[in-house]
């Protein structure tokens, strides 16, 4: 994979560009469909962009807009999910959510909420008082005055999931191209002539998947885009492990017009979220941090769960939304040239995927078009790394504990240096087996690992002798 | 399940100067079977990554490095006939006692008599420091930046800054120049170092800037740093170009096992909370070193876990007081950082001293206050320095069994 030659054949069916989770998922149900796909990724490795940082929260749509695409692709998103994610050893954690109204005005708005989620056919979302709430969730702030209650707001892991849907592409016959832009593109009567950092390629559809880069690929290939992105970071606080007790439900305020507001929320993993921020920017790809956005989402986590507060923060992040001026998904298709865009997939990308993938395929193979019979479909397993299941540190041969605060064995990061869609940097590792990520943020095993990725990473982790800064 | 099952006496968690310690005194008391469980490939400790000296003064009568102290330890435990286990993870711990391990031969459970932790401490990283900025590679703790250096031979920057001024900090300076890195600056929020002044004539040797009243505002840089931006006293900012930093200090307690299992952590050490014994809210466990109080020296530490194992001896005979007529010692002045140990329990075998750790938050100067508002009250006069510790004297005859709390205040002047 770590080469810049092109692919031993230029020719596909369709060419899918970006490997967020949007595009992972549209090159396995297009591979799925018996289509000969490439999925070309500017960046080194799958998920560099706003599929980099989430809630990861496998929402049911209860309170997408009635009628829109987006509600559509979620509510199909999540059946399927629910349907396979045993089969590729993808964890769901069903942690039911609640939406906490703190005053009358939020109070006044639960109805409306449930009327929404019932419309969109999430029947189970019901009102229930402060002491309901307060059953499931003993540690909330003073002053609830009642809440919504949806049980199927789920968890999932957010990196393997993607992950698992290119392995199952690639094991359909699809092909994954890193370190592969696609920068110019023409038409010819039947098929796309595109060049790219690793040559020319001969598609006869190509997906516009590029996430934060949507409307600029868009403009590029077929002309002015009719949305424009509007890059919107959030940041998150995450929370000890020791905090992962204080609540096994998603605990979400009421929503304004324009964010769905700051979420406390647990993880597969065993630890607590807080976030994310709400920040529009110019940037598509500035991910910082700040001080003081983190101090507010650490006061607002300890409003509503004040024993948070002597518990020790382990990370912070950011992730970027691709969000438009509209609030609904940038779907576009053009027929004469074979061309679709799936633009825009702001917030709730990781549980529509699979809908949105399936939506892609309806689109260019029509609604009759067959699935291979199930005994045909390979299902690659990922490497359980939540805390959901069986993990590696539990079997004998796991070669030992490495990263002592995720529990991650010598044999799970040698197996994600390796294999078919290898890690090539620490992010990459990281995402594959948690690698630093716990409390310690690599204090007791960054030299070991160090030493175990030696000759891995395309950047790495001792390789900074580089010319001395002046 | 079918895990395997390990019976011994005494578990001690943790294989670093407190729990080596521990363990040969162990059997230099009699008891049979002591079990030391290491997670890492050997123990000893954070000594095994501090490639420079002092250590060993307390223990061998002579100045060592720290990886020939911990190989000292290791043997003399050894020779003493203590199991020391390395690999071995304690994952979990319940009643019982009883100790969740992981070896990389799969599951065992320990199922000791009483058990000691001992698991140490370790900085606070740029995530919890809450540091903006973006997140490229290069950004370490000394710890890490040590285990890369000494035991790896590994170069992670050229250029870092060193954020901090704690001992510590002067270690990672120690440690950048026998790897040929060299430091841009060493910057510190207060407007004098936390460590004793005469370790500042460090960086003035290796011609490093000292920066006091000075903030780390920024980190910058996409997948390496290109620089940092700082913030003076003066609220003037500036910007540093370098390749690294490196956040020391700021000591925390390694304390999951306990946050996460039944013993009481004190909010206030991050440790758990423990009486004079070192014995834990459940009196199967003991708990010793730098995890019940961050930080202080290897020595300090090998001598607690030496006491600590007379403790543990007696209570195996049976022979400690009774736990339930503790008094709780509740620190009530935000200048106290904490008070070590938390729980005094009247005893009449032993000394008319109770020794009481208090560490500060800031600098001061004043009189320490202990009393239950009642009877008499204990007041030492004491310097307060951030990170110093000063012993607090509590005379057992200021506890009853029915006292249920002593609070300690602090007044200045
Ligand atoms: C803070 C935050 C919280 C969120 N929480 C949730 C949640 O809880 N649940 C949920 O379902 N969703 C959530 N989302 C939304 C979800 O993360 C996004 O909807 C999703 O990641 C969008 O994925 P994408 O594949 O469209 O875009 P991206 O992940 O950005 O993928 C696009 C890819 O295209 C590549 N690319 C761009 N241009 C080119 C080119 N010219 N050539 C080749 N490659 C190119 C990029 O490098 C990138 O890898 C959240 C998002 C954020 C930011
Ligand atoms: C970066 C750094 C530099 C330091 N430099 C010095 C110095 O130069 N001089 C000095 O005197 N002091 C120094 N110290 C202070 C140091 O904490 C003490 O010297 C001493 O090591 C404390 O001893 P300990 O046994 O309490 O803890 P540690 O030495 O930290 O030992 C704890 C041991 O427990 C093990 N452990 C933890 N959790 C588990 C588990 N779940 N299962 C199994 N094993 C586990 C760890 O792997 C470790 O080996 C430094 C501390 C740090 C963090």
């Amino acid at each position: 994979m770590n080469t810049n030659a092109p692919p031993q054949d230029p020719t596909c069916d369709v060419l899918v560009v970006g490997a967020g989770v949007v595009g992972c998922a549209v090159a396995r149900r297009l591979a799925l469909a018996g289509a000969r796909v490439i999925l070309a990724e500017r960046a080194e490795d799958i998920l560099e962009g706003a599929s980099k940082g989430n809630s990861a929260i496998l929402h049911t749509g209860f309170d997408a807009p009635p009628g829109s695409v987006e509600q559509a692709c979620i509510s199909e998103g999540y059946r399927e999910f629910r349907e396979i994610h045993e089969r590729l050893n993808l964890p769901l954690l069903e942690a039911g959510a609640l939406v906490l109204a703190w005053d009358n005005r939020q109070a006044e708005r639960l109805e409306d909420i449930v009327k929404r989620a019932h419309a969109n056919g999430v029947t189970d979302a019901g009102q229930i008082g402060a002491d309901e709430a307060a059953a499931l969730v003993p540690g909330l702030g003073p002053g609830l005055r009642s809440a919504v209650h949806v049980p199927g707001e789920s968890l999932v892991d957010p990196w393997s999931t993607p992950l698992a849907y290119l392995l199952q592409a690639r094991s359909h016959g699809a092909e994954f191209l890193n370190r592969c832009e696609v920068r110019e593109g023409h038409f010819e009567g039947d098929r796309w002539r595109l060049s790219t950092s690793r040559g020319e390629f001969r598609a006869r559809w190509l997906v516009n998947c590029a996430g934060l880069y949507g409307d600029l690929l868009h403009r590029r290939l077929i002309g002015e885009a009719p949305f424009r992105i509007r890059p919107r970071k959030g940041q998150f606080v995450v929370y000890d492990k020791s905090a992962g007790g204080m609540t096994g439900t998603i605990l979400l305020p009421v929503p304004s017009e324009t964010t769905k507001g700051i979420v406390v929320c647990p993880t597969v993993f065993g630890n607590l979220l807080v976030g994310p921020s709400s920040e529009e920017q110019d940037s598509r790809d500035n991910n910082e941090v700040d001080t003081a956005v983190l101090e507010m989402l650490k006061s607002v986590g300890e409003g509503v769960l004040p024993g948070l507060n002597s518990h020790g923060v382990t990370a912070v992040y950011a992730g970027i939304r691709p969000a438009s001026e509209s609030r609904d998904y940038q779907v576009h298709t053009d027929r004469e040239r074979q061309y679709l865009c799936l633009g825009g997939i702001r917030s709730t990308g990781l549980s529509a995927a699979l809908g949105i993938a399936r939506l892609a395929c309806r689109t260019i193979y029509g609604d009759g078009h067959g699935f291979p019979p199930p005994e045909d479909i390979r299902w690659p397993r990922v490497p359980q790394i939540s805390e959901a299941g069986e993990r590696d540190w539990m079997r004998p041969g796991n070669g030992g504990i490495v990263c002592h605060c995720e529990l991650v064995t010598r044999r799970e990061i040698e197996n994600a240096l390796s294999g078919p869609l290898p890690a090539c940097s620490l992010a990459g590792l990281k995402r594959r087996t948690r690698a630093t990520m716990g409390r310690c943020q690599g204090f007791y095993c960054s030299a070991e690992l160090s030493e175990i990725t030696a000759g891995f990473l395309e950047q790495p982790m001792d390789a900074a002798i580089r010319q001395p800064a002046p | 399940m079918n895990d395997r099952v390990i019976r011994c006496d005494v578990a001690v968690v943790g294989g670093g100067p407190t729990g080596l310690g521990a363990a040969t005194h162990l059997k230099s008391l009699g008891v049979g079977y002591v079990a030391v469980l290491e997670r890492e490939v050997a123990a000893g400790g954070i000594p095994r990554h501090c490639g420079h000296p002092p250590f060993g003064m307390r223990e061998f009568r002579r100045i060592l490095t720290g990886p020939d102290y911990a190989a000292r330890l290791r043997a003399a435990a050894e020779a003493a006939g203590v199991d020391i286990r390395p690999h071995t993870t304690v994952t979990a711990i319940e009643r019982g006692p009883e100790l969740r391990v992981s070896t990389p031969d799969g599951l065992a459970r320990i199922m000791p008599r009483r058990v000691l932790l001992a698991t140490g401490v370790r900085e606070t990283p740029r995530s919890a420091r809450l540091v903006s900025g973006s997140r490229p590679m290069g950004v370490l703790t000394t710890g890490a930046l040590q285990s890369m250096v000494y035991l790896k031979s590994r170069t992670p920057f050229a250029r870092p800054v060193i954020v901090g001024t704690e001992l510590v900090s002067f270690s990672a300076l120690l440690t950048c120049r026998h790897a040929g890195i060299r430091p841009m600056a060493m910057v510190e929020e207060r407007s004098r170092p936390t460590a004793w002044r005469a370790a500042t004539l460090l960086p003035r040797l290796q011609g490093v800037r000292m920066l006091m009243d000075t903030e780390l505002a920024r980190i910058e840089g996409t997948d390496r740093i290109s620089g940092v931006v700082l913030r003076h006293g003066s609220g003037r900012e500036e910007r540093l170009a370098c390749d690294g930093v490196v956040f020391s200090g700021r000591f925390t307690s390694e304390s999951a096992l306990a946050r996460m299992g039944h013993i009481e952590v004190d909010p206030a050490s991050g440790g758990p909370v423990t009486d004079q014994f070192g014995r834990c809210s459940d009196p199967a466990y003991f708990a010793a070193g730098n995890m019940v109080h961050p930080a202080d020296s290897a020595g300090r530490c090998w001598q607690e876990g030496v006491a600590t194992a007379e403790q543990i001896a007696h209570s195996l005979d049976g022979g400690l007081p009774a736990p339930d007529t503790a008094t709780t010692v509740r620190p009530a002045d935000p200048l106290i950082r904490y008070a070590v140990p938390q729980r005094l329990v009247p005893d009449s075998r032993l000394k008319a001293e109770i020794p009481v750790r208090v560490r500060f938050a800031g600098e001061a100067r004043g009189t320490l206050l202990l009393g239950d508002g009642e009877s008499g009250v204990l007041s030492q006069h004491t310097r307060a320095l951030p990170e110093r510790q000063v012993i607090l004297r509590v005379p057992q005859r200021m506890l009853c069994p029915d006292m249920d709390t002593l609070s300690l205040g602090f007044r200045e002047g």
